[in-house]
């Protein structure tokens, strides 16, 4: 499945209904251009979970909103709650745990 | 630097991180350095070195100046920095250094003994209010109160960029405090320094080095240094250590010929996978 890019406009709606993992990145964070390929490889090989990134540059509200210090974090949401929040590298297999 | 692909990337300026760095380089494999700035380590500090073959009563700066022209001499790229993450992808691995990421096949920790021991509550409160990185998490305390406890050459300037973004920085030098205490439920709230305690949001942690076993989670340690065995392997594939950060006895000699040893199990590590 593509790797959704989410704005304040459309995350909610994206994240509502369903298994939704979101990337909260930036483009000057060294560690978060490691974690995209693994992010992109994962929505790549399965389609049971939405996958989005969070610019936190240009959506600062999100990152406030969902309590955002470090990057990268990523978010596992469930039906619009979040299930699991992780900050720092998070290797494939911690992603996929991340929704069990 | 443009290039960002490379054979093996040694962390580390030191004479086990150099030795590792000239023996890749002579069997033909692409290499990086990656260091801190100069002139903090216990060597750069050393008036004399008596024990060291042939280089005898030379201080200790004059002999890691020396090593270091050895890399200039041979073009191998050093490359001045903090690495901030690690991470394994299969086949190769990819180092942050600020905004930037280098991959490599194979790794060669060379971090020297100031393996820094974590303060209550840091490991803990790591992503919660713990950062290890101004420039990459200050964007999150933009208005906020934060504490810098600033042990590194260039903490002063990152203390100055936080201020410069909008954060209220409470700046610690080396001497300002002796022990600290991060402290705080599920996030931080409060810095303890020397038992005054100061209400802050932030912490942000300024070491040389950030710990090897904080940058790759599975790294097997052994009484406070990297655990390897005779091949400097460690518990991680592709993964190597020499010099002091993987054990006593602290010494130039020591660190150079596991440096070698390491180099070659890359050398031979890469070729077998």
């Amino acid at each position: 499945m593509s790797v959704m890019e989410l704005t304040k406009d459309n995350f909610d709606a994206t994240v509502a209904s369903g298994d939704t993992l979101v990337d909260f990145w930036a483009p000057w964070c060294g560690p978060c251009k490691m974690q995209s390929p693994i992010v992109d490889a994962f929505a790549e090989t399965q389609s049971a979970v939405k996958v989005g990134k969070v610019n936190t540059d240009e959506q600062m509200e999100l990152a406030q909103k969902y309590g955002i210090m470090a990057i990268p974090t990523l978010i596992a949401f469930r039906d619009g709650e979040v299930l699991q929040k992780k900050t720092g590298l998070s290797p494939a297999e911690e992603i996929e745990a991340m929704f069990k | 630097m443009n290039e960002t692909g490379f054979d093996i990337i040694v962390l580390g300026g030191g004479p086990g991180g150099i030795s590792a760095a000239l023996t890749a380089h002579a069997r033909g494999r692409k290499t990086l350095v990656i260091t801190n700035p100069g002139g903090t380590t216990a060597l750069a500090k050393a008036h004399t070195i008596d024990n060291y073959p042939g280089l005898v009563g030379m201080s200790g700066a004059d002999m890691l100046a020396a090593m270091t022209k050895g890399l200039a001499d041979k073009e191998i790229p050093v490359l001045t920095g903090r690495v901030t993450g690690v991470m394994p992808m299969g086949k190769t691995f990819m180092v942050s250094v600020g905004t930037d990421v280098y991959t490599g096949k194979a790794l060669i920790l060379a971090t020297g003994s100031a393996q820094p021991k974590a303060y209550p509550g840091e490991s803990e409160l790591l992503g919660k209010g713990v950062s290890y990185c101004a420039t990459c998490d200050g964007m999150f305390y933009r208005g906020k109160k934060v504490a810098v406890i600033g042990l590194s050459a260039e903490a002063k300037e990152e203390a100055n960029f936080l201020t410069g973004i909008g954060c209220e920085v409470e700046f610690f030098d080396k001497t300002r405090a002796k022990r600290y205490e991060i402290r705080g439920e599920g996030k931080v709230e409060e810095l303890l320094a020397d038992g005054a305690a100061y209400p802050v949001e932030g912490v942000f942690v300024l070491r040389d080095t950030v710990a090897s076993a904080v940058l790759l989670p599975g790294l097997d340690l052994d009484g406070g240094h990297i655990a390897v065995d005779r091949e400097m392997r460690t518990s991680l594939p592709g993964v190597f250590a020499c010099g002091d950060c993987a054990g006593r006895p602290y010494q130039i000699a020591k660190a150079v010929g596991e440096g070698n040893i390491a180099a070659l199990s890359a050398d031979t590590f890469i070729k077998e996978n």
